[in-house]
């Protein structure tokens, strides 16, 4: 495996007496797209909430980029290259398209409450080229004709695209993705599949949670699968699919056909 | 007639200095979905602390240190930040209701406060010994309060170009980022915390500006000024003018001024002698069904929030809000 981005250590989580998390160890590869599979309740999204600082893990202890990063918060982790999507999208609704991408890169001058009135050339000007830079973002994603509408408008799919476009401004080295594809219609998805495949060319590293079989059998390697808060399995999409233990038990009928 | 314009006169100041009380809430509710529930403690923390730096001596109570007046008010707009600053602290993890019940705490505090502490702030008495400034050149009359009326338009207004500018520029899209999802807004690297607190001081300092205006325009403050009542009726200007939008905030303080001076005017000239002794009571309810109405039939407000495209300054408005 080429050298870990991100690593995890026992990490275990607890919600009063329910263990949603149960001492789960690996090492992302840099540059691999990972699928995170696993029934529902099997503690997918928990982890990713430990792993982007939303959750404080009740045990354990994540590196990224070889640091100990285990009880920073999100905003904190999103600075040092970690972002994520959700599952049920979080638009910021009332705000336009355009909006809720140029709200996403770090270090805004005028982020400050003074900004506008002590230094407005260097705020516009920097304001000019995150318009930009979002723009390009959102024709990345297919988004740009949405960028003067409401967030709370668009389509659930749409959602999950900006979600990432949002993501993508702040340049993060590792994406988290909870179930980018679940509601997405199929064109939409063949869209989300290219533009992780070609950002994954450009470097970036995914971890992915979905339930889409062929999704993960075709673009995810390796992958991971989650049962009750445990790693019981860790491979390629070939051995998964090899594995007869871990299809009867979560996957089922679903890759037969 | 000269009695009319001195009534509008005197009218306009009242409406246009609770105007900037609202464009503060507008700032915290309207802007960043902060829910404060104690107006009123910020606004008397700038009437008290204009008061006492710009009163003339006295024995009964603190003051008397007679400060040049623009020094004065912005002091009272320092005691009511430095307020907000204390509050803000300690109730950085309470939000929405839990947040509106920690302030309206707060307010009710900050009246027994004012009401006991006899030495700072004279106690049920109130704050005396304060004199207007440049009263000596200016006399007491019409002159004076329409003087004094343009010195708060002009106030009303920067402060109005202020809070525009703000919300316009990428520190608005921050707050209203906060407002919509913090949890999204933390994921992408900002510091909810940090940007919560920061908007609650600039708020409350513009309703020490308020307060202080208020203050000096009468001359006197006492605990009576800063009964609860005065929250809900600046809530009240904000739900019906429309949160999100300065200029609703602005509407519904004159809209709401107007109609909580009708009513007591209506009221005691019209309804039968024993009903009257209940005037007050009675715009209390009044008030209250406004907020009840606005909240159920048109939740936006008169002037509802424009979508912010970008911060290019086109603005486009949005039809279906919640």
């Amino acid at each position: 495996m080429a050298e870990a981005i991100l690593g995890l250590q026992a990490i275990t989580r607890d919600f009063d007496s329910f263990r949603a998390v149960d001492s789960v160890s690996f090492d992302i590869g840099r540059g691999s797209i990972t699928g995170l599979i696993g029934p529902n309740g099997a503690g997918k999204t928990t982890l990713f909430n430990v792993l982007a600082g939303l959750l404080p893990p009740t045990s354990g202890s994540v590196q990224l980029n070889g640091q100990d990063v285990t009880r920073l918060s999100p905003n904190r982790l999103f600075g040092r290259g970690l972002g994520r999507t959700f599952q049920i999208p979080r638009p910021f609704a009332k705000m336009s398209v355009l909006e809720n991408v140029m709200l996403a890169p770090l270090a805004q001058m005028g982020e400050r409450w003074f900004g506008p009135f002590l230094h407005a050339d260097k705020v516009s000007l920097q304001e000019k080229a995150i318009r930009e830079k979002a723009m390009d973002v959102l024709e990345f994603v297919t988004l740009d004709k949405l960028a003067d509408h409401a967030a709370g408008q668009i389509s659930g799919g749409q959602m999950k695209l900006l979600e990432l476009a949002r993501v993508l401004m702040g340049d993060p080295e590792l994406i988290l993705l909870d179930e980018p594809a679940a509601g997405v219609n199929p064109t939409l998805t063949g869209v989300l599949i290219e533009k992780i495949e070609e950002l994954n060319r450009r470097g970036k590293t995914f971890v992915i949670i979905e339930h889409d079989m062929d999704f993960v059998m075709q673009h995810c390697d390796p992958v991971i699968a989650l049962a009750e808060g445990k790693v019981v399995f860790q491979g390629t999409p070939e051995q998964a699919q090899a594995n007869t233990v871990l299809l009867d038990a979560y996957l089922g009928a679903q890759i037969d056909e | 007639m000269i009695g009319l314009i001195s009534y509008l006169i005197f009218f306009t100041t009242v409406a246009a200095i609770l105007s900037i009380a609202v464009l503060g809430l507008n700032l915290q509710w309207g802007n960043s979905g902060l829910f404060n529930g104690g107006v009123v403690a910020f606004f008397g923390a700038g009437a008290y602390g204009t008061l006492i730096l710009g009163g003339t001596a006295q024995s009964a109570h603190l003051g008397g240190f007679e400060l040049f007046y623009p020094l004065a008010l912005i002091g009272g707009m320092m005691c009511a930040g430095l307020m907000a600053w204390v509050v803000g602290k300690l109730t950085i993890r309470l939000r929405h209701d839990y947040l509106a019940i920690a302030t309206f705490g707060v307010a009710v505090a900050f009246e027994n406060l004012m009401r006991n502490a006899e030495g700072l702030s004279g106690g049920a008495q109130g704050l005396r010994g304060f004199e207007r400034p440049l009263h000596a050149w200016l006399g007491d009359g019409f002159t004076y309060n329409a003087i004094f009326l343009v010195f708060v338009l002009i106030l009303l207004i920067a402060t109005y170009r202020f809070l525009e500018l703000l919300i316009r520029s990428p520190y608005g899209r921050l707050l209203r980022a906060i407002r919509e999802d913090e949890t999204a807004a933390q994921s992408l690297g900002k510091d909810p915390a940090k940007i919560r607190l920061a908007s609650l001081i600039i708020g409350s300092v513009i309703m020490g500006l308020s307060g202080g205006l208020y203050a000096t325009f009468y001359a006197f403050i006492s605990p009576q000024d800063i009964l609860p009542i005065l929250t809900f009726q600046i809530w009240a200007m904000l739900i019906v003018g429309g949160a999100g939008n300065n200029k609703g905030a602005v509407a519904g303080a004159f809209l709401i001024w107007a109609a909580w001076t009708a009513s007591g005017w209506g009221l005691s000239r019209f309804a039968p002698l024993e009903m009257q002794l209940y005037t007050g009571s009675i715009q209390f309810i009044l008030i209250g069904l406004v907020i009840v109405g606005m909240l159920l039939w048109r939740p936006q407000g008169l002037f509802p929030e424009k979508l912010v495209i970008s911060q290019s300054g086109r603005a486009k408005h949005v039809k279906n809000r919640e």
